[in-house]
């Protein structure tokens, strides 16, 4: 939203533990009502820049504003204005999800009657209305993460800063969580900043912060980042993917990347090499055959040379 | 009141309230924790009786002897198992969500405290009832400084398990600490067995340790002002101060903590 004050800047963001300095320097802004990615895998120091934001981790650096005013990170108007919610869980097994919301509720000096209405609405919202008062142990894990979304917003936050809210959610439940995330953005206004280490979930981002390293390598909508990387992925599963992609080296001189399930080529006009690839193979060697754009796991390869999955930070 | 003031007391509310609601929600943690005191009082007390009929104070049996020690053992492990819990809750559980609410850092230091230290007071509360069992009369007993020296010995011991908690960070380090400093103080508090002759090690050892001051005050307590059978020599109002200034330590030290390393 070009010239309109940024809701939440961050600057010269450094920090770590105490053996390891993680942040090298971390430059951000959201914008209000945006939906704010920061893609990283494992160990690219997102979590790390979680923690800072939310207080949890005490930062050797950082100049953060909230609405244009300088506030400590963490302090207690940061937490105030701030839902958050955590890739652990952050619920207690033997109490029920009204206890946890109208717990909150109290934590935040919500007005009684307000919150009244307010745990109502979002019991609804989660979805959870007909097992409010069962305890949180004998709930699915679908409506444990439900329940911790509903949490962060009873004090109706400003900002919601989410760490990898999809994670370990199939792929229904990953699309009903984002359906529940943009509703919420449409109807509340609310502005979001999330850690992510799935780039189909960067992509659904307004806009986002790659992370490497400790710093941030690229910052922009994921469409602008993916028209970086020219030419199209190709995507080929086999039972044996090294030794296809040691085949197509040996046969067609192309050079692949191996995942650990499949074979990945990055070229200029993928629809005319794919008949190339297919007619050349022996019959059998293919299990499927997938052209797409450039994902912004592709993004990451080419910004960083490195690739984005590996066995530290698997698909 | 102030916003802040408003926050502090609700953090504070909210941690107490949930600390009493899962206590008394799980039963068989409710049966365990009134059991055990009565089977270790029982089992020990009956077991050292023989052993310890001299020692111990002329006329007064040794499960009379024990049983205070035994009040202050179940503030003691409620503190203990109160506050190991911290370890997983501040990292995957409800503590994480009260920690990025608006109340301070104290004021979650202090609801924890005190939701601990009311479990623990509450099953203290139950074996008093036996008091009479053991020889200590209802009538007889100082119920309001009885009350004075567990409500601060349950707090000053349940923010020490919360510091130690936070510093640990893990159980195992936790349970190490428990064996070794934890559970020899309140053995050599004047729990089980009386200090010896004064100016002997074990006898000196008993006045820095903030524990035996506990064990003073309530065995002098339930005996109404008797105190034969406490282990310091020194005045209630002495004892009283000790334990005060263990309990403000305490809070001040897992404050402190809490702050520092978040």
């Amino acid at each position: 939203m070009p010239g309109e004050a940024p809701l939440l800047s961050v600057r010269g963001l450094r920090g770590g533990y105490r053996k390891r300095t993680v942040l090298q320097g971390v430059d951000f802004d959201v914008a209000r009502g945006e939906i704010f990615g920061l893609l990283g895998p494992n160990g690219s120091g997102k979590s790390t820049t979680f923690l800072a934001l939310t207080g949890l981790l005490r930062p050797d650096a950082l100049d953060l504003r909230l609405d244009g005013v300088l506030i400590e990170a963490g302090g207690r108007e940061m937490r105030r204005r701030m839902g958050v919610v955590f890739q652990t869980p952050s619920v207690d097994p033997n109490l029920s999800p009204r206890e946890h919301l109208a717990l909150t509720a109290r934590l935040h000096s919500v007005p009684t009657d307000k919150a009244r209405a307010r745990i109502e609405a979002l019991l609804t919202f989660a979805d959870l209305a007909d097992r409010a008062d069962d305890k949180v142990k004998t709930l699915s894990g679908g409506m444990r993460r439900r329940l911790e979304l509903a949490r962060a917003l009873v004090h109706s936050p400003s900002i919601l800063v989410l760490d990898e809210p999809t994670v370990g959610l199939d792929h229904a439940s990953f699309e009903r969580t984002w359906t529940r995330l943009t509703e919420l953005r449409e109807r509340e206004g609310l502005t979001m900043v999330m850690t992510t280490h799935r780039p189909e979930e960067a992509a659904r981002c307004d806009r986002l912060a790659i992370l490497d390293g400790g710093r941030i390598v690229a910052t922009d909508t994921p469409a602008r980042l993916q028209a970086a990387v020219s030419g199209d992925v190709i995507t080929l599963t086999a039972r044996d993917p090294s030794e296809l992609a040691a085949w197509l080296k040996a046969h067609l001189d192309l050079d692949a990347r191996v995942t650990p399930d499949a074979v990945v080529i990055v070229c200029e006009r993928g629809h005319a090499l794919i008949p190339r690839i297919v007619e050349a193979l022996p019959a059998g060697r293919l299990e499927t055959v997938n052209l797409q754009r450039p994902s912004l796991a592709e993004v990451f390869s080419h910004l960083t040379g490195r690739a984005f999955f590996s066995a530290e930070n698997p698909a | 009141m102030t916003s802040a003031l408003r926050d502090d007391l609700a953090t504070i509310t909210v941690l107490a309230r949930r600390d009493l609601l899962r206590f008394f929600r799980q039963p068989s943690r409710l049966v365990g924790a009134l059991m055990q005191p009565v089977v270790f009082w029982l089992l020990i007390g009956g077991g050292f009786a023989s052993t310890f009929q001299y020692a111990v104070a002329p006329g007064l049996g040794y499960m009379q002897y024990f049983y205070p020690g035994i009040v202050v053992m179940m503030v003691l492990f409620a503190s203990i198992f109160g506050t190991i819990t911290v370890i997983e809750d501040r990292h995957a559980g409800f503590l994480q969500s009260v920690l990025v609410s608006p109340g301070s850092r104290a004021a979650v230091v202090l609801g924890k405290s005190l939701g601990v230290s009311s479990v623990g007071l509450t099953q203290a509360a139950l074996f008093l009832a036996l008091a009479p069992l053991a020889g200590f009369t209802y009538a007889d007993i100082d119920w309001a400084t009885l009350t004075a020296f567990l409500v601060l010995g349950a707090v000053g011991l349940a923010a020490f398990g919360f510091a130690l908690a936070w510093i640990t960070d893990s159980s195992q380090a936790y349970h190490a600490v428990m064996s070794i400093v934890l559970l020899p103080a309140w053995i050599l508090s004047g729990a089980m067995f009386p200090p010896g002759e004064p100016g002997s090690a074990l006898a000196s050892l008993l006045h820095y340790n903030p524990m035996s001051y506990i064990v003073s005050g309530v065995r002098g307590a339930l005996q109404g002002d008797a105190r034969t059978l406490a282990p310091l020599a020194g005045s209630v109002a002495a004892d009283l101060t000790w334990v005060g200034l263990f309990a403000a330590a305490s809070v001040a030290l897992a404050t402190w903590t809490v702050y520092k390393r978040r």
